[in-house]
């Protein structure tokens, strides 16, 4: 190296240690402010101000260190600050609250209409499943076996339901907490599984049709078919609501899977992975109504068939009015 | 910001991410071998946290023998219920509820130096975890989470499909700790190395402890042969490596 050239070196060196010995403080500063969370009531404007200025200066910074030290350091010390600045200032504010009333109030309704298609074809093939059920343990009265385990056929058999005395077995608020979590994994199961081209979703509807009309059928031929009406309709508006958005919601992603139109598959599947998540977010709650009821209404025969087919009916109205017309807004009503 | 990296050629085993300032940048994607170190001690930490509850519940409320009895027998009973459901609850909802208030991240995947982040390089939203872990129904099909994990291996990103579906990636949590910053600020102001130099000594400082002894020594003096300087007298009652390390901190002072 000649004389000149380690003159330059060493000049370099010099101004490179002025820039990070001038620089430092503010990298330092941006560090504390993000670390610092909310800022002082009144210093919003000022403390985005500090913040935004911090961020463009570190974008020049880190371009500069990016030309001289490389992927040394420096530069991803840069590149983590500049990450998280990016994101303090490009994030939606946290409102959780103000984000569900949004998903209540204007998301659900529109993402509902778009699956009306696909929830229609669940209907069907859940009502065809029940009726499916229903002709073959009618016509072969053994295959209830598949659908029934030994105790709930021994049970029938001797002219009671399963569910009588449920509440000398176990206190409601308990069975609530069990059914509603039994159904909250039907539910997610009937979504996740349309990962597998809708197959999987079919399959869940299907048994659970099949289950439902098979049952029925057998309690009928006892002459216990009014009865288990009679359990079911208090809960089952609201649960099987449920679980029948949840199939259509799976089969909305086998369909982003099977035909992905003008976006890949991958960008399919996660857009649609992303709407009816928040749908199955939003109905999900409503299993724990739907849990509440079965555990403290259906196996209490204090309950006439007439109450119970009114809180059925008024659940379910309740359901399906917030599902697809929203919660109403402030100030909508005037 | 902008993220397309189904039509950017990525670099492999990168995320690579494109900021509306233009700025490029990429994380590295952690692979099957660190996803799985990450899961393994979180399933040790909730199965610990699980059967802790279970042991300390149990023998305040029950006996032995009533122990005994409620397993084989009164498993649906009220006892049974208040003793195994919070259990159930630390196992299954240890990965949402941790993920979500320890933004993207979990004791595990701490230790294994991993975090998730969106394809635009951010922390994940809520909804984004709660998808992302429903998917686990499907990952950890038909056991031990061979589906998922057959989808780490074959996917260009190493994603199971939880994070396809939430849009999620595990990258390397790379933060460079203010300790290390204020030594490559004192090196630039105050040593006669060049930036490479710099950076090649701290990163060797940096990775100290995680090298062997013998590797140590070796890294060290090819460090000092490299910047042509003379090697440091090493004291025979030192640890040679103890040694080295002390003359590369002294080249930071």
């Amino acid at each position: 190296m000649t004389g000149i050239q380690t003159e330059k070196a060493s000049s370099q060196s010099a101004a490179l240690a002025h820039w990070l010995d001038s620089r430092k403080a503010a990298w330092e500063l941006l560090e504390a402010k993000l670390k610092a969370g909310k800022p002082e009531s009144g210093q919003e404007l000022a403390d985005a101000r500090t913040l935004l200025s911090g961020y463009r200066a570190l974008l020049s910074d880190l371009s500069l260190s990016r030309r001289v030290y490389g992927k040394g350091l420096i530069s991803r010390y840069l590149e983590d600050l500049f990450l998280k600045a990016h994101e303090e200032l490009y994030r939606p504010a946290q409102q959780p609250l103000a984000r569900i009333a949004d998903l209540y109030q204007l998301e659900i309704p529109v993402l509902m209409r778009r699956m009306s298609s696909a929830f229609f074809i669940t209907f069907l093939l859940f009502v065809l499943s029940i009726l499916s059920g229903w002709l073959l343990v009618s016509a072969y009265p053994e295959l209830v076996g598949l659908f029934a385990s030994q105790d709930m056929i021994e049970k029938v058999q001797t002219g009671e339901l399963w569910t009588d005395g449920l509440l000398n077995v176990m206190p409601s608020s308990l069975l609530s907490a069990s059914i509603a979590t039994n159904n909250i994994t039907v539910t997610l199961f009937a979504f996740a599984l349309g990962a597998f081209y809708g197959v999987g979703t079919l399959y869940i509807i299907g048994m659970n049709g099949l289950m439902l009309g098979g049952l029925f059928a057998f309690t009928a031929s006892y002459g216990l078919g009014g009865r288990l009406f009679a359990f079911i309709i208090g809960h089952g508006v609201v649960e099987l609501s449920v679980i029948l958005i949840a199939g259509s919601m799976g089969l909305q992603l086998g369909e982003a899977l099977v035909r992905p139109g003008t976006r890949n598959r991958l960008q399919a599947f996660q857009e649609t992975s992303a709407n009816t998540g928040k749908i199955l977010l939003a109905a999900t709650p409503f299993l724990i109504v739907a849990g509440l009821i079965e555990g403290f209404i259906s196996p209490d025969p204090r309950f006439s068939l007439l109450e119970r087919i009114i809180v059925g009916l008024s659940s379910g109205a309740i359901f399906w009015l917030i599902l697809l017309f929203g919660l109403p807004q402030k100030g909508q009503a005037k | 910001m902008n993220s397309n990296p189904e039509n950017e050629p990525a670099a492999f085993g990168y995320l690579q991410i494109l900021s509306p300032d233009g700025f490029e940048y990429q994380l590295e994607i952690a692979g099957l071998g660190a996803r799985s170190h990450a899961f393994l001690i979180d399933w040790q930490i909730r199965l610990l946290l699980a059967f802790t509850w279970l042991i300390i519940v149990g023998f305040a409320l029950f006996s032995v023998s009533e122990m005994k009895m409620v397993i084989s027998k009164d498993y649906s009973s009220m006892a049974a219920i208040i003793w195994f459901a919070p259990a159930a609850c630390i196992y299954f909802l240890y990965h949402p509820v941790v993920e979500a208030m320890m933004a993207g991240r979990t004791p595990g995947k701490r230790m294994a130096g991993v975090r998730l982040v969106t394809l635009q390089g951010h922390t994940p939203g809520l909804g984004a975890i709660l998808l992302r872990n429903v998917f686990r129904l499907i990952d950890s099909l038909p056991g031990f989470y061979f589906l998922g994990l057959m989808t780490v291996a074959f996917t260009q990103r190493h994603v199971r499909i939880g994070d396809l579906a939430a849009g999620l990636v595990l990258v390397y949590d790379e933060t460079v700790k203010p300790k290390a910053m204020q030594q490559m600020a004192d090196l630039a102001m105050h040593s006669n190395l060049n930036p490479e130099d710099q950076a090649l000594l701290l990163d060797l400082l940096g990775r100290w402890k995680d090298l062997s002894a013998e590797a140590r020594v070796r890294f060290a003096t090819q460090f000092f042969t490299w910047i042509k300087a003379p090697m440091p007298e090493i004291d025979p009652k030192t640890k040679p490596d103890k040694a080295l390390k002390r003359a590369l901190e002294a080249l930071i002072k």
